[in-house]
């Protein structure tokens, strides 16, 4: 590797050649039944407890040190993780995606979901409030799984340290902010619930021919 | 009718000769799909997918009726490929947004395309724009509707409004290639569908009906939606709790829906009333007035004890009939350990009614209830504004004329539009205040088996029979001979010539003809339209099922002994079955359980009632009592059924028999430890609350609590009736009642009520007193004075107004002298 990686480059996990990535020293597993025995041997008289440390010292001295400084810095966490939800709005213009059909409601195994809806000044269904009791919720994803219009989904905050045993996060909390939202930045979520790459061969058309 | 076997699929099934074969099919729990039928109304035919295989031939289970030793298969190829074709067609341009409809989870369109495994579609049509309106307390999107007309047939067949029908739709035809291409049935249904819409008969943009709400609960798609619960809430959410409605005494079986009131409030609450609209009906009052339960009370351990001093004080308690059996077993307790006069005056007057009906009829109780009145074919109600006295009757009334083809007589003096649009198989007589003799004496003589009635009763009806000689001019058709000059060719000469030919015809000519005629001076009397005979006879063609309806103007009547023994008397000489009409919810329970005084004594308690001290399940008392919908407890309803009903929405305070307890010196724990001693002497059962069922089987049967055991009694001999005076009549009539959907101050309070108290009157009340809706007046009786508005009935007409009763702040009931009409004179302040 030319140049030291960034943190950037960490966020990237998918470990392939090139990436920030490697391995160390990685030796071939032994596989038949005298390998295993030499193993054994080398590791009981061989000390290579002082090999392991060793390269430890080696890595340490080439100044090549990738802590992440955390809480400062944190790596992001893989998009099929079920950390705390998001509520995401339509592209442009920006609408809330949730219609408070109450599926995530139902579907909650933990009940710690709950929305309150009424019909808005144009004949809509509005949902006027929605919380998740996250003391209780165990991030099963069902919620996620369930909703029709993707818009409920895990986010990446995985930390859920809170100074009460009840924490409730509230919709207005859970939603994209409105500039993301129009301004185009939210990517379409890839996670847990998404819809897959192959969603379209699988749907059945309907004779619309008019 | 005949028991007969008949074998679905192979399982051998007994039914009635006559019914329907999905009826027959479902009391056996063998599952045919139908979409449109309503029990209890007639088959409509819209879904034709209850499509079956009778002997070899196919026909719709919905309205093909049963013959001994048929052959039934419910699936065939065939009928498979129709009703996934059927299926596919209702999803055609179905909205896919069941996420925010109120219909989903227990939407039957979902149910069925699932149960048929519709998961592809190979119709289409282009839609046409659809869009949803507001009908007032009903929604309507027209989007979401599969026009399987249920909710016509039930406003027709069942409710009797007429509101509903099918309108154009204005769609594009469909596709002349699936007319060979799709199952017939399946195109034959599309074909009507994609034609049609729902629409108001009235053409107005609002609905103006009597508001029952059960187009919305038939309802099997999310169309039709009562506008209050639009989006508040999903199916699945609600927590049903099953339970009587506490309204009149029709003790309809409901379930409160009921779920948490918001995020922030963990509270149950009542989101909406549901019933089993194949079995049971309901009208505004039980569907919408459902949240007048006593809100955030506490254990007011001062007000208790306050009432503890008043019970040592009073001598009296007074109440109303809105209370439990059990309530009312425990003020019967008070009576027998302390000695309280019990007073009740409606249900008082209807006790003593049912004391004098028995002395002729030798039972406890009337013999019938509404499920025979909605199986009778020949209806006569007296002396009840049945649509508001019970609103069940009248389905009952209304019901027995669509669906049993049949006939009935109103006799009632305010004119009831919703009665007369009926149809014309109903015959209103709108008699003078007072004559509800007349109308008794009528039906005996119109229907008693003459030589069986006692000879004075029927020498008395002989009296009003005079035989008469009149002139009547009769239309006669005359043969006429006449000679005609005709041109003719004479053949000899081939010339034309004038012969005068002999021509005969036939020509109307007026007779005038003496004679003698029977004439009935009741019906003159009773204001009955001249051809009365005529057209009665007419109404009785092929009747074979009698039903009377008798209500509350009869019990308070200045002469309700002799009426109630009349009642007896049609009873035991006619083919007639005898309903009587409880005032309220549980008039007849309170009536069989207590032991009721006529005048209070110097210091009174009162339940739901004003009086020195008031305990009150709205909230408006000295001591906070719990609400119907908050109690668990029997209703003793008008089909002589002890109805159990349960707690909807929690209550913290005291309770009757907690005071019981503290006055008694008793430790009950709970008011529900008195239903097992309800007296038996009475009719009453020894079984425990948790005992009593509240529900209907498969097959419609009702297994709510239990009936009421009709016991004998002893009877006199003396069947004599009194004369009555032809002449009675109430000048300036105003009538004591209630408009559709109140009946109490419980139904007043309900955030749906809209109705206001005071005078309400019909177009021509209000036209000839100048009035209009909401001037105040002064209405003066010979009672006294009361000040109130005037509001406009659509449900009336003629000249009597009436006074409501349901806001008991109004005392209307002060102006009356028992008697439900009485003169007053109107004038505006």
């Amino acid at each position: 590797m030319s140049k030291l990686p960034s943190l950037e480059d960490f966020k990237d996990r998918n470990v392939v050649e090139g990436s920030a990535y490697y391995d160390v020293d990685q030796r071939e597993a032994p596989t038949t039944g005298m390998e295993k025995f030499k193993q054994v041997v080398n590791r009981t008289f061989r000390f290579e407890l002082f090999i392991g440390l060793w390269v430890v010292l080696r890595e340490m001295i080439k100044f090549d040190i990738h802590t992440v400084s955390y809480p400062a810095e944190k790596l992001p966490i893989g998009p099929r993780y079920r950390a705390v939800h998001e509520m995401q709005r339509l592209w442009e213009s920006g609408t809330e995606r949730c219609i408070g059909c109450g599926l995530c409601e139902k579907i909650c195994i933990s009940d710690c979901i709950r929305m309150d809806t009424r019909i808005d000044e144009n004949s809509r269904k509005e949902v006027t409030e929605y919380t998740i009791n996250l003391g209780r919720c165990i991030f099963c994803g069902y919620c996620a799984e369930v909703c029709p219009e993707l818009a409920i989904v895990h986010g990446g905050r995985y930390e859920n340290v809170s100074e009460q045993r009840a924490h409730y996060t509230d919709f207005n909390d859970m939603l994209t902010p409105m500039d993301m939202a129009i301004s185009g930045k939210v990517a379409e979520y890839p996670g847990f619930g998404a819809v897959t790459p192959h969603e379209d061969e699988r749907i059945k058309t309907t004779p619309l021919a008019y | 009718m005949a028991n007969v076997t008949i074998t679905v699929d192979g399982q051998e099934i007994q039914t009635q000769e006559g019914e329907f074969i999905l009826n027959a099919a479902r009391a056996n729990d063998i599952f045919i799909p139908a979409i449109c039928y309503l029990t209890r109304c007639s088959p409509t035919l819209a879904c034709r997918i209850c499509l079956v295989e009778a002997d070899g031939k196919q026909v719709y289970a919905c309205n093909a009726k049963a013959k001994d030793g048929m052959e039934i298969t419910t699936s065939t190829e065939n009928i498979e490929l129709e009703r996934r074709a059927i299926m596919e067609v209702y999803d055609v341009n179905h909205p896919l947004q069941c996420g925010v409809c109120d219909q989903s989870g227990e939407c039957e369109l979902q149910n069925y395309t699932l149960e048929l495994g519709v998961d592809s579609q190979s119709y289409h049509v282009a839609d046409v724009k659809r869009e949803a309106v507001d009908w007032g307390h009903i929604h309507y999107d027209p989007g979401l509707c599969i026009v399987c007309e249920r909710c016509v047939t039930a406003c027709k067949d069942m409710i009797g409004d007429n509101s509903l029908k099918t309108v154009a739709r204005g769609a594009d035809a469909l596709e002349a290639e699936y007319k060979e291409s799709m199952p017939k049935d399946a195109y034959a249904m599309w074909n009507k569908l994609n034609k049609s819409v729902i629409g108001l008969t009235s053409g107005e943009e609002m609905l103006d009906c009597t508001s029952c709400g059960e187009c919305a609960a038939v309802c099997p798609v999310g169309a039709l939606v009562d506008t209050d619960y639009m989006y508040t809430s999903n199916a699945w959410e609600h927590k049903q709790v099953p339970a009587t409605c506490g309204h009149c005494s029709a003790g309809c079986q409901i379930s409160y829906d009921t779920k948490h009131t918001s995020i922030s409030d963990p509270e149950e609450k009542i989101y909406r009333v549901m019933n089993e609209w194949n079995y049971v009906s309901l009208c505004g009052a039980g569907r919408y007035a459902y949240d007048y339960e006593n809100r955030d009370v506490t254990k007011d351990e001062v007000a208790f004890a306050n009432a503890i001093t008043a019970f040592e004080k009073a001598d009296t308690l007074k109440f109303t009939s809105t209370i439990t059996n059990e309530e009312a077993y425990i003020l019967q307790q008070l009576k027998e350990t302390k000695g309280y006069k019990l007073v009740n005056d409606e249900a008082k007057a209807f006790q003593t009614f049912m004391k004098d009906y028995s002395e002729i009829s030798g039972t406890s109780l009337y013999g019938s209830d509404l499920k025979v009145a909605h199986n009778s074919n020949f209806v006569v109600s007296i002396g009840t504004a049945l649509k508001t006295d019970n609103p069940n009757a009248r389905y009952a009334f209304n019901n027995s004329m669509t669906v049993n083809k049949g006939a009935g007589l109103y006799f009632h003096p305010v004119v009831d539009p919703v009665i007369d649009q009926m149809g014309k198989s109903v015959l209103s007589i709108n008699h003078a205040p007072l004559q509800e003799e007349a109308a008794l004496y009528l039906i005996l003589d119109l229907f008693a088996k003459k030589e069986k009635l006692p000879s004075e009763v029927s020498d008395y009806l002989a009296s009003f029979h005079n035989m008469k000689t009149i002139t009547v001019t009769e239309t006669i058709k005359e043969k006429v001979i006449e000679i005609v000059k005709e041109m003719k060719v004479n053949e000899a000469t081939g010339e034309e010539e004038e012969v005068e030919v002999e021509k005969s015809k036939m020509v109307p000519k007026k007779v005038e003809k003496e004679v003698e005629v029977d004439e009935n001076r009741l019906l003159e009397i009773l204001n009955a339209p001249k051809d009365f005979e005529e057209k009665m006879e007419k109404l009785l063609k092929k009747k074979d099922a009698f039903m009377l309806m008798v209500g509350p103007d009869l019990y308070t009547h200045p002469s309700s002994r002799n009426l109630a023994r009349l009642c007896a008397l049609v009873e035991k000489y006619t083919d007639f079955e005898l309903v009587m009409i409880p005032t309220f919810t549980n008039t007849l329970g309170v009536s069989q359980i207590c032991e009721l005084d006529d005048e209070a004594g110097s210091y009174s308690i009162g339940y739901n009632t004003d009086a020195d001290f008031k305990l009150a399940g709205l909230g408006d008392g000295d001591l906070d009592m719990p609400a119907i919908n908050q109690q668990e407890g029997t209703l003793t309803s008008i089909n002589k059924r002890v109805n159990p009903t349960n707690v909807a929405v929690s209550y913290g305070g005291y309770v009757l028999n907690d005071l019981a307890n503290a006055v008694l010196g008793k430790a009950v724990e709970n008011t529900i430890d008195y239903t097992e001693q309800l007296p038996v002497a009475k009719g009453f059962q020894e079984a425990t609350f948790d005992s009593l069922p509240n529900h209907y089987e498969n097959d419609g049967t009702e297994k709510r609590g239990y009936v009421l055991d009709n016991l004998a009694v002893t009877s006199s001999s003396d069947e004599s009736v009194t004369a009555f005076d032809d002449k009675a009549d109430v000048e300036n009539a105003l009538y004591l009642a209630n408009p559709v959907r109140q009946f109490s101050d419980f139904t007043a309070k309900p955030h749906q009520s809209k109705e206001k108290p005071g005078l309400h009157a019909s177009k021509a009340y209000l036209d000839k007193h100048e009035l209009n809706e909401g001037d105040k007046v002064k209405v003066t009786t010979a009672k006294g004075v009361v000040e109130v508005e005037v509001s406009h009935d659509h449900f009336i007409d003629g000249e009597i107004a009436y006074l409501t009763t349901f806001d008991s702040k109004l005392n209307s009931e002060a102006l009356f002298d028992g008697y439900r009409f009485t003169s007053a004179s109107i004038e505006r302040v």
